[in-house]
């Protein structure tokens, strides 16, 4: 096991290594022809070792750029490695960008090779061609339509392999030259540039060195204790740093196995073949699983759904219990093991997930119920909060210290500090060497000192883990200078069912207020109970009695932001209920459903005045646009209620002043 | 060295007729039911190596002629000469021994079978070993079954459905149907495939991946095809040379773009009286 902890500086090294150390063991599957081939670590070098004689022999020199562009399969995880070797740099690329989009970055990046999965990519970078003038040659794996083509410049992996095999038998020194160019590496050469899809603008190309993969990667395996048993499925894009790490750079520092699947189509039955130890989803991944799973369980017999629904409440009534370690009784673990015999494991084995040890989440914040629902079945489901420019690791939940509203303590290595304006910024061995080619974007994310800006607004809560609340450009301060988190509050209130949106304001003013927009399937249901007439969602809004009930869902709220530090002072003290729904087709919301603030605040920029001055309440006229594109005015008087704002609990305040 | 299995890829068998020379000649061929003449006297020929379009309105006889051609109608008059040899009359089944495989309109699958057992039915033709031999499945059947599965498994990586492998035909959508239907066809390994309308009711996109397939088994396998269409633009885009039926007659025959501007074929489509 010692052997195993062996560590060099790069990644070409790596693969001499475990190709000794893990010689016979399986380092790459790929289900191909409806059967599972599998590469040996030995077998891995040898593959790797043809690519990159066979791309020398076309033209490769240190320092060039190659793109890679197509779907998870071992030969463009092997050109990684055959590029790295030669102190080439890799350029993954989203298969799925529009040529457009490719175009700017191959350009940018200045790729000199470029290799890609099949036709469709080779299409996609002849058409823009003329825009790369760096790119000379193009390898294409899949040879399919691709007979008739101009093959000047093209070539099949197959005969670049050849060529390199040729080469290797035929020529004895092509074997140790190339042995002495892995060992021209060192640990800051570059490793990968890899172009952040970005929001707002051309995307960056983030330059990360082999030092930040083999950091990241051994103190991501020390963390969750990864070794040469682990067996993982790659599926996400290859462009992706997550992908990188995972299916690339663990592999190699821990001599892990690979599995690719067959198509992106039979990626869940390819899963449960494969049942990785090691699995990593973004939270629609776990939800679109949960709901095929639902969906089947709706046509099964009546004893089986009974039991389905039975055991289901019970774990999740002791099932994070369990899995954190916490006292539970002998009666409710008998009652586990027994589902776990009839239920939970046959539903794991369903989704191919029974062998796995550790699992993230990671992208966007997942639902807690959704979480929560995988961790009851016992599945060690835990948090990531991560960035390219990190080599992804930032913030990780150590086993048995999961909660879902938190992202977890700081990775191994990885220093962390909230700047004054709530942004969270770190320090780690990841830390990125720079954007290419783009001095000042990096001089305005990376610190002199190595520090660099999350763009998140977040807090330590009491246990030391992180909480990300919001965009840190969306975040403000109150005219007292405290933090003014709008999307946490929001979320917050809507975390309600009766509350569909919510808009906060604060930035620059005493005290928080809000506007609300009922839901109405909710709250229209609670009226046909209550036996509350209503004619239009206008009237339903300003009805008494939804006041009434809205009035104790903002109390909750504020009981609830109470206990946090940092949100204290940031509790509700007054709020409307808005008497239309906010709509994307008004523009007051995205069509992704997100709130425009500073739009909204234009709009209604009486009401908000309304909610400060202290009047009770104020007459508007709205301009709505109907579904058919008509124009028409709603005429309102909306009542402003104060709210109750809490005292910061006792113990609270004493944690918060030490 | 490289575990992954080098399939030469499947490519249609030698027939000794070299690419570009006539594999089916049909010769002034007329075929009736009772008083209904469903052809009068239409001579065709299908080179080897080309995609072959017969199109017409409907009821011109586009079918009839597909029918004739793989034995299962026998023509009143005329003669057909497939790979050099003449006949008169055919037995479907012995059409599949030569060599001609065939869609059809309406897809013809085993509904309850999988995607897999479906093409692998298509191999059927060309198992060596007997009955007695399957059900006991040792030996040199278990090998066969082996080296057929092999050739359907590249047949499924061709048409890009692994993820469908294990599903009942009878569950998918029509257009993946028709797309398993070409995969039995080609699992026949034939030197003439008869498509009857591969594109039918078909949406925008599904045309357009079903084209993409019928060239690459006309490209990379060699695959001669002789096919039926309704749509137009397909058909113009797809085919090396088109035949055009109208009430059983030819009236016209060649490159596409020269039947496109065809005084017969724009009155035929249009409906000049008769």
């Amino acid at each position: 096991m010692a052997q195993s902890r062996a560590s060099t500086d790069t990644f070409a090294k790596y693969l001499l290594l475990n190709a000794e150390r893990f010689r016979d063991r399986p380092a790459m599957r790929f289900k191909d022809y409806g059967i599972w081939q599998s590469w040996t670590w030995a077998e891995q070098l040898d593959e790797v070792r043809a690519l990159a004689l066979g791309l020398q022999s076309i033209g490769l020199k240190r320092g060039d750029k190659v793109a890679v562009i197509g779907s998870n399969r071992p030969r463009l995880y092997w050109s990684f490695a055959a590029v790295q070797s030669l102190g080439a740099v890799p350029v993954p690329v989203y298969a799925d960008s529009v040529a457009e989009e490719m175009a700017y970055v191959l350009d940018h990046a200045e790729v000199k090779f470029a290799v890609v999965e099949d036709q469709e990519q080779v299409d996609k970078v002849l058409s823009v061609a003329d825009r790369v003038p760096a790119l000379t040659e193009l390898i294409y794996d899949e040879p399919r339509g691709l007979k008739d083509y101009d093959h000047t410049h093209l070539h099949a992996y197959q005969s670049v392999r050849e060529a390199g095999l040729k080469r290797f038998s035929e020529d004895a020194d092509a074997g140790p030259a190339w042995l002495a160019e892995i060992e021209k590496g060192r640990g800051d050469d570059l490793s990968v540039i890899l172009y952040t899809s970005g929001t707002t603008g051309r995307p960056k190309g983030v330059m990360l060195s082999q030092d930040n993969f083999v950091r990241s990667a051994i103190n991501g395996n020390a963390f969750d204790k990864l070794d040469e048993n682990e067996t993982i499925i790659a599926y996400l894009p290859l462009a992706w740093v997550g992908d990188h790490l995972f299916s690339y750079a663990q592999s190699y520092t821990a001599g892990f196995c690979v599995a690719c699947p067959e198509s992106a189509e039979t990626i869940n039955e390819d899963r449960r073949e494969i049942a990785p130890t090691y699995f990593f989803a973004p939270p629609r991944v776990f939800e679109t699983l949960l709901t095929s799973i639902m969906v089947r369980m709706e046509d099964a017999g009546r004893l089986k759904k009974w039991m389905f629904d039975h055991f289901l409440a019970h774990a999740s009534k002791v099932g994070e219990r369990l899995l954190n370690g916490d006292a539970v009784g002998a009666w409710d673990r008998l009652k586990y093991a027994i589902g776990e015999f009839a239920v939970y494991g046959p539903l794991k084995n369903r989704m191919g997930l029974s062998r796995m040890r550790v699992g993230y989440t990671a992208g966007e914040a997942i639902g807690p119920e959704l979480f929560s629902f995988y961790r009851s079945l016992g599945l060690n489901l835990k948090q990531l909060y991560g960035q390219t420019e990190a080599t992804v690791y930032i913030t990780a939940q150590a086993d048995g210290k999961i909660r879902p509203d938190t992202v977890g303590l700081p990775s191994p290595e990885v220093e962390i500090k909230i700047a004054d304006t709530g942004e969270v910024m770190y320090r780690s061995p990841g830390v990125f060497v720079g954007y290419y080619k783009n001095a000042e974007a990096t001089r305005e994310t990376k610190t002199e000192d190595g520090w660099v800006h999350t763009g998140d607004a977040g807090f330590f809560d009491k246990d030391g883990q992180l909480k990300i609340i919001d965009r840190a450009k969306d975040v403000g301060k109150l005219s007292s200078g405290a933090l003014f988190a709008p999307k946490y509050i929001e979320n917050t209130l809507k975390f309600f069912p009766d509350i569909k949106e919510a808009v906060a304001f604060g930035h620059g003013r005493e005290f928080c207020a809000a506007f609300i927009n009922i839901d109405l399937a909710a709250v229209g249901s609670w009226a046909e109970r209550n036996n509350i007439a209503y004619a239009s969602y206008q009237e339903l809004a300003n009805h008494p009695r939804v006041y009434e009930t809205i009035a104790a869902h903002v109390d909750e709220a504020n009981r609830r932001l109470s206990r946090e530090p940092l949100m204290a002072a940031s509790q509700i003290k007054r709020f409307l209920v808005l008497h239309k729904e906010l709509d994307a087709d008004d523009g007051e919301l995205t069509r992704t459903q997100k709130v425009r603030r500073n739009f909204i605040a234009e709009r209604y920029g009486e009401l908000i005045e309304a909610l400060y001055d202290g009047s009770s309440e104020k007459s508007v006229e709205t301009q709505v646009t109907y579904e058919d594109g008509r124009k028409g005015v709603i005429r309102a008087t909306v009542r402003i209620v104060d709210a109750k704002v809490h005292d910061v609990p006792a113990e609270i305040m004493r944690e918060a002043a030490e | 060295m490289n575990p992954r299995p080098d399939h030469t890829q499947l490519v249609a068998p030698e027939d000794g007729i070299a690419k570009g020379d006539v594999l089916l000649d049909v010769r002034n061929v007329s075929l009736s039911f009772g008083g209904v003449k469903a052809i009068t006297d239409i001579s065709l020929n299908v080179l080897k190596g080309e995609i072959r379009a017969i199109i017409g309105p409907n009821g011109a006889g586009k079918t009839s002629m597909l029918n004739v051609i793989n034995g299962f109608y026998t023509p009143q008059q005329g003669t057909i000469v497939f790979r050099g040899k003449e006949r008169r009359s055919m037995k479907p089944h012995e059409a599949v021994g030569q060599g001609i495989a065939r869609t059809f309109q309406n897809v013809a699958l085993f509904k309850g079978m999988s995607t897999l057992d479906n093409i692998m039915a298509g191999r059927s033709v060309m198992m060596k070993r007997n009955i007695g031999w399957q059900m006991l499945w040792h030996g040199p059947a278990l090998r066969e079954e082996i080296e057929h599965r092999e050739k359907v498994e590249e047949i499924i990586d061709f048409l890009e459905i692994q993820h469908i492998r294990r599903t009942p035909v009878g569950k998918l959508p029509y257009g993946l149907q028709k797309r398993v239907e070409l995969g039995r066809a080609l699992a026949m390994e034939p030197s003439l495939l008869l498509l009857d309308e591969p594109m039918a009711g078909m949406n925008l996109e599904e045309k357009e991946d079903m084209s993409r397939f019928i060239i690459d088994v006309n490209q990379q396998r060699g695959t001669t095809i002789a096919l039926i269409e309704h749509d137009m633009g397909v058909v113009m885009d797809l085919s090396d040379r088109v035949v055009v039926l109208d009430y059983g007659k030819k009236i016209a025959d060649g490159p596409p773009d020269e039947v496109k501007n065809s005084q017969d074929v724009i009155d035929a489509y249009l409906g000049v009286p008769h």
